[in-house]
């Protein structure tokens, strides 16, 4: 098969430029050729990880290619937005996503598969501030505080905290004197760490991983409380994907515990592996998010009352 | 401060501190003008860089996104930047510990309430340079400007230590170059001052020995230079030269004046003497015309005609009578003496050099000119070393007649001179003692002059007589 030869290709060779021209051949000319199936996968990633690390999203690809036989691009954008809005227009095929859109777009979105940290398909929200901060025991004590969220279409960097202060019967909108978006959840580490926000939230799983690769950043912050569980990011394919893309996709992530190379790469993403999952997993989420909504329409609909009685 | 300290000393000490001074306010100019400098290049870097970010930020502002702002700034290195928005607030900073989001720069020490002070009375949208030397920062404040609107400022912080480096280094290489030239400097300054002050050291020494020491003892060279000390030397060498001529004039006039007391005192007493004297001659010759005398008074009669004509012998002597008639002097004369003096030449083996230049009769009586000439050349003679050298030589010059003589042998002490021509000085043995005596009456009389010279072992006799005075 022309990819099997490239791959050959790149193992055997001394130079770089060769593999690479092969490559492109392959996915160019040839692979087009032969129908849908070799066309490339294209697969959106958003900061629910450290995808700042351009090492791991190589040997992802690298083994991808070689499980799916087919080219894969991952397609990378600063906002949760611009990669939902890839997938629901099908430029994309698949995307790591968070929850929170996942929710949101429940009827468009199918599950391809959800991770598993620490043996569960969950995760939680932490609440952190500068680790010279020894005094904040509750978010509700960062009042008129600076505060980083990490997306508005994040659950853990937005959707928890919102939800919490809601909870508190405090507005999340003018709770804090003032918020901003890092857009990732590294750069909300990073924004607690250096004292731009006197707190932030920040999605658990990327704070642990952070903690093994860099502790000298994570040594800066301080976990002021965990939330409960969610469902944990997980990969989504639109819903419009043909079953057996979806299965052959699905069936390569559920393998990787299954191959070293794959187990290797689960190390390096700090997961145990990957199972189909399912939508109940994201219960936790839809609920918030009719909360929210509820709350917001509350709000609005007081809004209005107040008006109109003047 | 200086008034007690040698010259010698005082010039390259002054050398110095005028070096040091000169390179300290160079030093100080150079600093200052760094310091300008790279305030100056601080500013336009700044704003070279503030332009840019400026730029970048706007967007970032209108968004409202602190942490692409945040990110514009973080890497700024020791370098404070603070963004603040339309109400003076600290949008974001890069060092968010220390300027925390929203606070007012008022609040945080009068050095910032200064610096909102300064941007609020800034209108217009042209950045600017902000400092003083008590703050800790320099600050350059730059307008974030959109769409010809203002809608925040970015403050860029320089720590105040930043010129310190700079300002270092200029110091270092003023001082290093200004302990150059010191060191080449101070010998030449020590040379100079050696040069300047040497000769007023040596004529100081001189000029302390006037008074306590004979001025004749006291020798000082001149230095041969043009400038003031050249001029001050010269000026103490003729006042020395004076003071010389002075003394030596007051000695001629002392010697002369008692020279001529004697002689006055000689022809008194010779008059006086030679009155009764001649009485006495007279009393014995009419003695002996009254008829022969017995033997014994005859015999006492030539012993008082013998003693009396020996005093009258002595006080002609005494009493020179230049003014005796005789023919003009000739040539020949001068020869005649000679012949007379050549015998005790030769019984002493004595070298006579007679240089006789006259050609022609003068008009000067050859008597008296003979009798000093004579007693000159004897006087040379007796005073000559045995077997030395006698000099005469005789001319007419300038209306005068020359008579030098000279002769080898035992210099005359300046104090022996000055009694030289006194009667019975230098009664040598075979001498009358009046032989120079009656030379210096008899020149005195001409109206001429007399110089004696001795020296190194040769003593020369100089007489001038006028040839017009004697017409």
């Amino acid at each position: 098969m022309v990819q099997k030869g490239a791959v050959d290709a790149m193992v055997d060779s001394r130079f770089l430029l060769i593999p690479l021209l092969s490559l492109l051949l392959a996915v160019g000319t040839p692979a087009a050729a032969e129908g849908e199936q070799t066309e490339t996968l294209r697969i959106g990633l958003t900061p629910v990880f450290l995808d700042n690390k351009l090492s791991i999203l190589r040997t992802w690809q690298r083994y991808l290619e070689k499980h799916l036989e087919r080219p894969v691009e991952f397609v990378q954008r600063p906002t949760y937005r611009e990669i939902t809005d890839l997938l629901l227009a099908g430029d994309i095929q698949s995307a790591w996503i968070c929850g929170f859109p996942f929710v949101r777009y429940a009827r468009q979105l199918q599950l391809l598969a959800v991770p598993l940290y620490r043996g569960q398909p969950l995760y939680r929200s932490y609440l952190i501030v500068p680790a010279s901060d020894a005094s904040t025991r509750n978010i509700s004590d960062l009042q008129h505080k600076v505060f980083a969220y990490s997306d508005p279409d994040s659950n853990s960097g937005y959707l928890v905290p919102r939800v919490r202060l809601r909870r508190l019967g405090y507005n999340p909108d003018t709770f804090f004197s003032r918020t901003f978006f890092a857009w990732a959840h590294y750069d909300v580490v990073m924004a607690v760490a250096e004292g731009v926000a006197q707190g932030g939230a920040v999605d658990g799983y990327v704070w642990d991983t952070l903690r093994q690769m860099h502790p000298e950043i994570t040594q800066r912050t301080r976990i002021v409380n965990r939330s409960r569980t969610f469902g944990f990011p997980p990969l989504v394919v639109h819903s419009s994907l043909p079953e057996e893309e979806v299965g052959l996709l699905r069936h390569v992530m559920l393998k990787m515990t299954e191959e070293p190379d794959g187990i290797a790469l689960l190390r390096q993403l700090n997961l145990d592996g990957f199972i189909t999952g399912n939508t109940e997993l994201y219960e936790g989420i839809r609920k918030n998010v009719l909360y929210m909504n509820r709350a917001e329409l509350n709000v609005w609909q007081n809004q209005l009352t107040v008006r109109g009685t003047d | 401060m200086f008034g007690k300290i040698s010259l010698r000393y005082e010039v390259p000490i002054s050398l110095s501190l005028a070096i040091l001074l000169t390179s300290l306010v160079i030093g100080s100019v150079l600093i200052w003008r760094s310091y300008d400098e790279v305030r100056n290049d601080l500013f336009r870097s700044s704003v070279e860089i503030g332009t840019v970010l400026t730029r970048t930020l706007a967007e970032a502002l209108q968004h409202d996104d602190v942490w692409q702002a945040y990110q514009i700034l973080r890497s700024a290195g020791f370098k404070l930047y603070i963004v603040l928005d339309d109400q003076h607030r600290i949008f974001v900073s890069n060092k968010p510990t220390q300027f925390s989001m929203l606070s007012e720069l008022r609040t945080l020490g009068p050095e910032f309430s200064a610096l909102q002070a300064k941007i609020e009375n800034h209108t217009s949208l042209t950045p600017f340079l902000h400092e003083r030397s008590e703050d800790e920062w320099l600050y350059v404040v730059m307008p974030i400007v959109d769409d010809g609107i203002q809608i925040a400022h970015l403050v860029i912080g320089y720590p105040r230590t930043i010129y310190w480096p700079h300002l270092l280094n200029i110091a270092k290489r003023v001082g290093l170059t200004s302990l150059f030239v010191i060191l080449f400097l101070v010998p030449v300054g020590w040379w100079v001052g050696k040069r300047t002050v040497d000769p007023l050291v040596q004529l100081s020494q001189v000029m302390s020995q006037v008074g306590s020491k004979q001025l004749d003892d006291i020798i000082y060279q001149p230095l041969d230079r043009d400038d003031e000390i050249g001029r001050l030397g010269q000026s103490f060498d003729a006042m020395i030269k004076e003071l010389k001529e002075k003394q030596n004039l007051e000695g001629q006039v002392i010697v002369s004046e008692r020279l001529a007391a004697i002689g006055r005192l000689a022809a008194g007493v010779a008059h006086e003497i030679n009155n009764p004297l001649g009485g006495m001659m007279n009393a014995i010759s009419t003695h002996r015309r009254f008829g022969p005398l017995d033997p014994a008074t005859e015999k006492t009669m030539i012993l008082l005609e013998r003693g009396l004509k020996h005093i009258h012998e002595t006080v002609s002597a005494l009493l020179v009578e230049a003014r005796q008639e005789s023919h003009d002097l000739t040539p020949e004369d001068i020869d005649d003496v000679r012949v007379l003096v050549q015998s005790d030449a030769q019984k002493k083996g004595l070298q006579l050099v007679w240089d006789n230049r006259l050609d022609k009769p003068l008009s000067l009586p050859s008597t008296p000119v003979r009798q000093v000439l004579m007693n000159l050349s004897l006087n040379a003679v007796q005073a000559a070393e045995q077997a030395g050298q006698v000099t005469l030589s005789v001319a007419r010059v300038d209306g005068l007649l020359e008579i030098c003589v000279s002769n080898d042998g035992v210099t005359v002490s300046n104090e022996e001179i000055g009694r030289l021509f006194e009667p019975f000085a230098h009664n040598r043995p075979g001498g009358t003692g009046l032989g120079l005596w009656i030379t210096y009456q008899i020149v005195q009389q001409f109206g001429g002059d007399i110089y004696v010279h001795s020296e190194h072992g040769t003593t020369s006799f100089k007489v001038h007589l006028p040839l017009e005075a004697a017409a």
